[in-house]
Formats: C-alpha cells, structure tokens, sequence
C-alpha cells in the first residue's frame, strides 16, 4: 500500500468529516497520501501518521480504543517509541490524560500529565456544553499554529465539550480560550498534539491546523 | 473574549430538495440542499441546519445523500432534524457526516428514547426540538406553551417547559426553541418563550421561528437568552446576507466571530 494517514475507527465520531477535511488538507499541499479510516491493527501499524477522533464519554472511548487487537502496543512503538505524529481530536486529545472523570473515574493513555473534569465557568450564567466558536488563544509557537492568528480579532475555533483537560505541566499547553476560565484548546508534547476543538469543523481555521499537522516534522 | 453567538440557517428538505426554494445569487440550481450549504459555508455561518420533512418512508435516503454530498464540501457543524426515530436512524447520520441530530416527535412519545441516544453519542450531539404554541389562559397571569408535534399539527398536552427541563435531565446537549404561532410570521421570535425556557435550562438554546428581520435576531439574543438564532426565509431569499446580519448583531453589543 502507497503512504496513507490512519484515523483509527473504534465506533466513535463522525470519522467521514474528519476524513474530508484530511483530505482537503492534503489536496491544499499538494500532498499524494491518502487518508484512510481503520479499525485494523496492521492498517494502523503501517501508517505515516495517526489521527484519533472521538466523540462521546472518555471510558466508552477509551475502551472503544483498546477494543482494538494489540492496539495498546502499537501506539507504544509507533507513537511513544518510534515519534510517529499524532494528533488526537476532542475526546481523542483527553485520552492523551492521566485520567479522565467523566461518569466514574478511568484510566487514559497518560501521555500528558494531567488530567481531565468537567468544566466549572466561574460565571454561572454560562452555558454547558461549551458549544460553539470560541477566540483562540496561542499560549506557545508551534508548527501547528503557523499561518494562523489569535487574541483580540484573531480566528475562532468550533468547540463542542463539557469536560476538559487540566494539565500539568504548562508547557504541554499549546493554546487555549476563556469560558468562565481558561479552557484548554490544544496540547502538544514532542511528537504527539491534540486539539479540544474540531478542527474538521473549524473551516478555514480547521484545515490550516490540519494542513500543519501534514507538514509537521517533530 | 468568549463565546460568539452563532447565527444558524435552516433549510427544508424534501426528498433531497430544498423547499420553500432558496434564491441566492450565483447559485447554479436553487433546489439543490448541497449547492446551498456550501454558499453558506463561504459565507461565514456558524452552524448549518437541514431539516427533512419528506413524509414518505421510501423518499428518507434522500437525506443521508444530501448530508453525506455536504460533508465533501462543507466543513461546519451540521445540524439534520426531522423522522430521527432510532438509535440507527442516528448512527446513519453521524456517518453521513452529520454532528447534531434534532429530535422531536420521538422526543415526546418516547422520553427514554433521549436517554439512550445520549448515552450512546454523547449529550453535545443530541438536540431536542421544542416546537411549542401558547396556552390561552384565563387569568393571564403566567404565560404557559404546549408541546406540539408532527410539524405543530398534532397536540402532545405536554407543558413546554416541563418538557424542557425533563429533556435536559435525560440528556439533551441542546434545545431548538420554536414558536409554532410565530413560525413563519416574520414578526420575531416569541421573546417570552425562548427567555422563559433559555433562564431554566443550563444547556444552550437556539431560538427559532418567526424572523422577519436583523432586529428580531438581536431581540433573541438581548431579551430571549438564546446561545443561537436560527432562520430560513430572510437568507434564503437575499434579504439579508449572514455578513450583514453578524455585522448588524455586533453593532448592537452581541459578540459575533467575523473573522
């Protein structure tokens, strides 16, 4: 098989969207890979570059996930190992956490230190889910920020979400937004990054995340 | 910095044609859904709504094309509402490429319908549509709605609010707020409902039916609480574009993404 990017499928998301805007992402740079959606183990292992969506609670994904034959070790040696580049969206980037806290408490990946709860605005009047086009705000330089741009009139992103991830370690943070308090928008620790909102809803904001996330080297 | 209200347009489909008709400059077939969504994509609109009310069981796989063509070319959320029935009418949708399922007549026979599809998919993609008309009262002292059906012709003698509040307890991430009274009026949104129903819940309502104009989509905001304005006719049509009416929106104080 030619060089293809893997979106794992374990039952979660609107995984056709974020295959679209891939797509689009990749037809913008000219880029001859494909995207391909897989629930196969050797199809995920032979990738160039991973993507984990989700969508829904953080255990039904995380044990969507390691429904997944030997699914567990692969990310081990492609990702944590090797430093493939990962990029997990939305439920996909809290189950890089320690731990998630979403009806019980449940393991996750532990690649950021950090874990994730519900969010608490300090106004009470906010509304929750957190829905809709939130302000970006760029907390550190990285590839996958280039071309973009932030604070007062800078680009908003689509976010849907009613639990977030509080990290540890400030330097994982990449961006964030204000909801009552910070909010944290997108991580990123050497190979790996994710994003809180949904960059294949995101339009043009979207697609030049995505289009970094191809044309990233860590 | 927050939050932006977001202004959503909704499009009626039938068997995978837009009706009501949409008239917009450049647009090559007018009764095409797809050709639709993707003007309003460019044009900066928050959020999509695809509303299919094709009656006939034969012609409801016309949807799943439509969202599924959508899909290639628009990359926003993506609301589609109308005969979801099923937790596979559901999962049929979300991977066509919709985000939001709107429910609304399962919604009442079927409360525990709410529960499991939330469970299954999460609140943030399970809409409830509250299509509601106002109770006369005697005594007029506090305004009351009921839930309606079947496009608002069928009675449920559910109080609206109740049934607001019920939905949200069983999951709903959303609540579409519609005045069956005001539902293609264009005299604005029935204020009293969307505040009455926006104050009591946590979740984020969209105020719908009855747009007649900018100003009506500020009232909702500024004196119906809604997190959302939804409307048809004043887009379709050309009266306003989405640009104009963000400007106008964040000329009255509303926070608006222009970017």
């Amino acid at each position: 098989m030619s060089r293809y990017i893997a979106i794992i499928d374990y039952g979660s998301g609107n995984l056709r969207s974020a295959q679209k805007a891939l797509q689009l992402a990749a037809k913008n740079l000219d880029l001859p890979i494909e995207i391909i959606v897989s629930n196969r183990p050797e199809v995920i292992d032979k990738a160039e570059r991973i993507v984990l969506p989700g969508v829904g609670a953080f255990a039904d994904c995380y044990n969507g996930l390691f429904s997944i034959a030997d699914i567990g070790s692969i990310l081990e040696q492609r990702i944590i190992k090797q430093g493939l580049p990962f990029l997990g969206i939305c439920v996909g980037m809290q189950l890089m956490a320690e731990t998630g806290h979403e009806k019980g408490e449940h393991k996750g990946l532990g690649w950021i230190k950090g874990d994730v709860r519900e969010i608490k605005p300090s106004n009470k009047s906010l509304k929750i889910p957190h829905m809709g086009w939130n302000e970006i705000i760029f907390n550190q330089d990285h590839v996958l920020l280039e071309n973009l741009s932030d604070g007062l009139n800078g680009q908003h992103a689509y976010f849907v979400h009613s639990y977030q991830m509080q990290i540890k370690n400030q330097n994982d943070l990449l961006a964030s937004c204000d909801y009552g308090g910070e909010i944290t928008a997108m991580v990123g620790k050497d190979n790996i990054a994710g994003t809180q909102f949904h960059p294949e809803k995101s339009q043009k904001f979207g697609i030049t995340i995505l289009e970094n996330f191809l044309r990233w080297k860590p | 910095m927050s939050l932006k209200t977001r202004i959503i347009p909704c499009l009626d489909v039938k068997d995978g044609r837009v009706v009501k008709g949409v008239n917009f400059v450049n647009l090559v077939d007018a009764g095409d859904p797809v050709e639709a969504a993707i003007a309003y994509d460019s044009a900066g609109a928050d959020e999509l709504c695809f509303l299919d009310i094709t009656a006939s069981h034969e012609g409801r796989d016309t949807i799943f094309d439509v969202v599924e063509r959508t899909a290639e070319h628009c990359f926003m959320p993506l609301t589609v509402g109308g005969g979801v029935r099923t937790i596979e009418d559901i999962r049929k949708l979300l991977l066509c490429g919709a985000d939001k399922v709107a429910i609304n007549s399962a919604a009442v026979n079927d409360p525990d319908f709410i529960n499991r599809a939330s469970d299954k998919f999460g609140n943030q993609c399970i809409v409830v549509s509250v299509d509601a008309r106002k109770v006369k009262t005697l005594d007029n002292i506090q305004n009351k709605w009921e839930i309606y059906t079947h496009g608002g012709r069928k009675a449920s003698g559910l109080d609206a609010l109740e049934f607001a509040l019920d939905m949200e307890k069983r999951g709903a991430g959303e609540l579409l707020v519609t005045s069956m009274d005001r539902d293609g009026t264009k005299i604005g949104f029935d204020l009293e409902l969307t505040q009455t129903i926006a104050d009591a819940v946590k979740i984020p309502v969209v105020a719908s039916g009855g747009v007649g104009n900018l100003n009506h989509l500020v009232e909702g905001v500024k004196q119906g609480h809604a997190s959302a304005v939804l409307a048809a006719s004043i887009f379709h049509f050309g009266t306003h574009s989405i640009s104009e009416a963000k400007e106008y929106m964040a000329k009255n104080g509303i926070e608006m993404r222009q970017d």
